[in-house]
């Protein structure tokens, strides 16, 4: 008998509690394998953030610390000088990245610390009820962009790997995307290089992963990938955004 | 032989596997209903299944096994 599928054990068999046909539990199990595969399970410490994926610390079968609001990058960075010798990454959201945490996920790519961040960018805040995030689109409308977001009034969407890609301490930057399997395959490449670049001792890394939320954008799991492609992709072009690795 | 199977009380019937599939061969039951009150995805036809994995790859519930026997 040989097993073409099975869960990774870098996940803990606690059954994810989000939404049907959310992205977090995909990209949580991308994240996990590619731990396993580089056999980093013992050295990994995670850093959960706020918003829906809150209980991360309880999914990911590895040393997890939970954090305040968009904080991680800065935790993270204690951490990673503390112990070199550990694979230290945080799990984002928009909000939690792009708004509260802009600051700190700046400055960490700003100093090149070497962590991993994965990036969810579903556009919107997930947890507190679908409110506008800096990722929210021009037109969109959320719980408090009601009549579409506005530029002038609700400032226009936050490209975050072309922000961070001015910064010299960023080494690897990529947005990836997950509505078909060879999306799928392609994303889990590019956590996996992330991870494989931080066991080298490399820079600063952040994956973008456009992710889903149909619960806020009210619609299926499917019409949620069929907006995100005609929607996002325009404003997020997927691609590698730095990749000083791939430059030598 | 291509055996595959579906933790139905965990599975929460998105149907994102229902699309991935490249055979057709899943569907989300409309008789079995889990502890959660999901109707759960299931395989309709064992003996086309290619074992492929696109549908365990897309899963965000991890609720898919795939073994070759
Ligand atoms: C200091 C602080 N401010 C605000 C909040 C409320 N809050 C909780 S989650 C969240 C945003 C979550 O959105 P995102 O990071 O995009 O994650 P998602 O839920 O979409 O996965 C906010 C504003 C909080 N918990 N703490
Ligand atoms: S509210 Fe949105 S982001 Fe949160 S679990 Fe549900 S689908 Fe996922």
């Amino acid at each position: 008998m040989e097993k073409l599928f099975t869960k990774t054990t870098a996940l803990t068999d606690k059954p994810f509690h989000y939404c049907p046909g959310c992205t977090h539990g995909i990209i949580h199990r991308l994240v996990a394998e590619s731990i396993e595969e580089l056999g980093l399970k013992d050295k990994a410490i995670g850093l959960a953030p706020v918003g829906c994926a809150v209980f991360a610390n309880e999914y990911f079968n590895v040393d997890m610390q939970t954090t305040s609001h968009g904080r991680s990058p800065a935790i993270a960075t204690g951490i990673k000088r503390a112990l070199p010798d550990r694979i230290v990454f945080t799990y984002q959201g928009d909000g939690d990245l792009a708004s509260i945490g802009c600051g700190e996920v700046n400055h960490a790519a700003v100093r090149g610390e070497k962590i991993t961040t994965i990036f969810i960018n579903n556009a919107i805040y997930g947890m507190t009820g679908g409110q506008a995030a800096p990722t929210t689109l021009l037109g969109q409308k959320t719980t408090t962009t009601p009549y579409g977001k506005d530029g002038d009034a609700n400032g226009y969407p936050m490209k975050v790997c072309e922000m961070l890609a001015a910064h010299e301490g960023a080494y690897y930057l990529e947005r990836v995307a997950l509505w078909d399997t060879a999306h799928i395959i392609k994303a889990k490449k590019a956590i996996k290089k992330a991870f494989q670049y931080q066991a080298e001792g490399k820079g600063y890394c952040l994956i973008e992963v456009l992710g889903t939320c149909p619960t806020n954008w009210g619609c299926s799991p499917l019409e949620a990938f069929e907006w995100q492609k005609e929607n996002m992709l325009p404003m997020y072009p997927l691609g590698v955004f730095k990749d000083k690795g791939g430059e030598e | 032989m291509i055996r595959l199977t579906i933790n139905e009380e965990l599975c929460k019937g998105c149907g994102l596997c229902v699309n991935a599939c490249p055979k057709d061969l899943l569907r989300i039951s409309t008789t079995k209903e889990n502890a959660k009150s999901y109707n759960p995805a299931e395989m309709t036809n064992m003996e086309e299944c290619i074992g492929c994995k696109s549908c365990a790859l897309t899963c965000p519930d991890v609720c898919i096994e795939i073994v070759k026997e």
